[in-house]
């Protein structure tokens, strides 16, 4: 264990000081983060008000509130190993990975990690701003923000472990870009991002319970605005509890068998 | 007294790669998808070989002979076709910690280390995914150090680093955790002779220090001869000779070269063997080996001679012999 906590600093120290490096990348990313939710904001705050100030359940301040949490849910959660791993595969960086005692997923959780600590520096400020300029209504019980960090975690966990299998598709066929967006297409969708499911009709809201989005970000993102009810909560971290178990085991069945046929086919 | 395990053995290992097979053209490309060809290329076919604790063996072959794709195997990347090869008792596909605590493969047109940190700190992430004691980490990085030169390297980025010095970082890095078994593949492409030179010695030395088993391969024939008594030979996947290198001399060069420097500059030697150098009177001529006493024997009794020397011919003579036979 304790060679793990090493193993996991100095990856975290290490992947800092590459980051660095990026600044610029880094920050058009972040641009983009944030237009995207500014663009969603603009959208949905004009129509509440062209509704004489309500849509369903929510005003333009609900709707402020919603997301500008929902651009943090998104930050702190994302991953970008559907992108990466098919240049890792085609261009054989995938093979030193392979022969160092370390399942590279740990590598990948460190750099995640470290990428989204740097990047807080940004996001925190931004979320300033927009508070400033959008005036959200955001009133959360105390119970619901302590709640919030093991629901935060769990999101984060079982994203990851459903996209790191995902991007194992590599493996197989390094094709994978249309697969990839086909996945982000539902993720919008789905997990609360395009509009807050409340606003979907039943059948869609039902769907969505089904499926693992919501669970990365609308659930997270629900709570921490106040709008779930403790009972409501408990389901859903035992939802996300079973998603991580569920991603966990395919991760880890697909990663032996994507092993063995990359190991089949060569670099 | 038993004799000791080998570290490396390899009994009939074979890799056979399918490869879609398609024309060119938009038609074919619309066959392939409703009705996928593809064949069977055998890249190994069934080698054998085995190598001792301790030793240093070149493993040769043109480009597409099967080299890197059995180096592959041997470390775990590969999975094998047919047969089984063993490293340090372990199956190398398994890819087991023990087993790839115990390994390295160092590719020459391959970096591991991180493009935009100091080389350092490159090193520090493998001390850790290794697991290796401190101060034990700190007395290898030392001796790396001393060995291959890289005092004024460490602090640099990789990106400020000229191919050669990138190279022996590379080489220091994947040495880190004192491997048992170093597959080397081109480990000394593209450097100039100097850098060359010092990879060979380090890799001597390294050999001597640790007692390390070694399996080469390299283009470049000085490295063999520097490094390696033993070779493996393979073309089109099939082993064709594994025995020391002055044995491959003898067995496949049917010729001597031999050097005769005259008095009265160069006559005609053209009637003694055939001509293949001219310079600065000093010829070198070709001579079937068995003629070699012989020949000596006419040119001394009949030519003015200042100087000779028989030699075998270069060992890419040699190596291009055995592949041409083959």
């Amino acid at each position: 264990m304790r060679g793990l906590a090493d193993i996991y600093t100095t990856l975290f120290r290490t992947d800092l000081a590459v980051q660095f490096q990026y600044r610029a990348a880094m920050a058009i990313w972040l641009i983009g983060r944030i237009v995207d939710t500014l663009v969603f904001l603009s959208v949905w705050t004009a129509v509440a008000r062209s509704k004489g100030g309500q849509v369903g359940d929510f005003s333009s301040g609900d709707f402020a509130a919603y997301y500008i949490v929902m651009m943090m849910m998104g930050h702190l959660t994302f991953t970008w190993f559907m992108y990466e791993f098919e240049y890792r595969v085609r261009s054989g960086a995938f093979s030193p990975l392979l022969l160092q005692p370390l399942h590279p997923v740990h590598r990948d959780i460190a750099q995640n990690i470290s990428y989204k600590f740097l990047t807080l520096a940004v996001m925190l400020p931004t979320v300033g701003l927009m508070v400033w300029i959008f005036d959200p209504v955001f009133d959360p019980p105390t119970w619901a923000i302590w709640a919030a960090i093991p629901v935060v975690l769990l999101a984060f966990l079982m994203r990851f472990f459903v996209e790191w299998a995902l991007a194992l598709v590599a493996l197989w066929t390094t094709r994978t870009a249309a697969a990839n967006q086909l996945y982000f297409a539902a993720l919008l969708f789905f997990s609360g991002q395009m509009a807050p499911l409340s606003l979907l009709p039943e059948w869609l809201q039902t769907l969505a319970a089904i499926l693992p989005f919501r669970w990365m970000l609308a659930f997270p993102t629900e709570l921490l605005l106040g709008r779930l009810t403790p009972t409501e909560v408990l389901w859903g971290a035992a939802t996300q509890v079973a998603w991580l178990g569920l991603s966990w085991g395919i991760m880890a069945a697909v990663w032996s068998r994507g092993v063995r046929r990359y190991s089949a086919v060569g670099s | 007294m038993a004799a000791q395990a080998p570290a490396i053995n390899v009994r009939d290992l074979s890799k056979t790669y399918e490869v879609p097979v398609r024309e060119g053209g938009l038609g074919a490309a619309l066959k392939s998808l409703v009705q996928r060809q593809t064949r069977h290329v055998e890249a190994v076919k069934q080698i054998s070989f085995a190598v001792a604790p301790g030793e240093i063996v070149g493993f040769l072959g043109p480009n597409g002979a099967g080299k890197t794709t059995s180096l592959k195997m041997l470390s775990g990347l590969l999975h094998p076709s047919g047969g089984q090869g063993r490293v340090l008792g372990f199956e190398p596909f398994k890819r087991q910690r023990d087993f790839l605590r115990q390994i390295t493969l160092v590719m020459g047109n391959r970096n591991q280390l991180l493009w935009d940190i100091p080389v350092i700190d490159s090193f520090e992430r493998n001390r850790a995914i290794y697991r290796l004691e401190r101060s034990a980490y700190r007395q290898t990085v030392e001796e790396l150090t001393a060995l291959l030169d890289l005092a004024a390297l460490l602090d640099k980025p990789v990106r400020n680093l000229s191919l050669g010095e990138r190279m022996k970082c590379e080489i220091a890095a994947a040495l880190l955790h004192k491997p048992q078994v170093l597959f080397l593949d081109e480990p000394t492409i593209g450097l100039d002779v100097t850098m060359q030179r010092r990879i060979r010695a380090f890799l001597t030395e390294y050999n001597q220090r640790y007692g390390a088993t070694v399996l080469l391969t390299s283009h470049y024939m000085a490295d063999v001869e520097a490094l390696c008594k033993r070779v493996v030979v393979i073309h089109h996947g099939l082993l064709l000779f594994d025995g020391q290198l002055t044995e491959l001399v003898q067995r496949f060069s049917p010729h001597k070269t031999i050097i005769v420097e005259l008095e009265n500059g160069h006559g005609d030697l053209g009637n003694y063997g055939e001509i293949v150098a001219s310079s600065e009177g000093r010829v070198s001529l070709r001579v079937p080996k068995a003629e070699t006493a012989q020949v000596t024997g006419r040119l001394l009794s009949e030519q003015p001679v200042l100087d000779l020397t028989v030699e075998d011919p270069p060992i890419e003579d040699v190596i291009e012999e055995v592949f041409e036979r083959a």
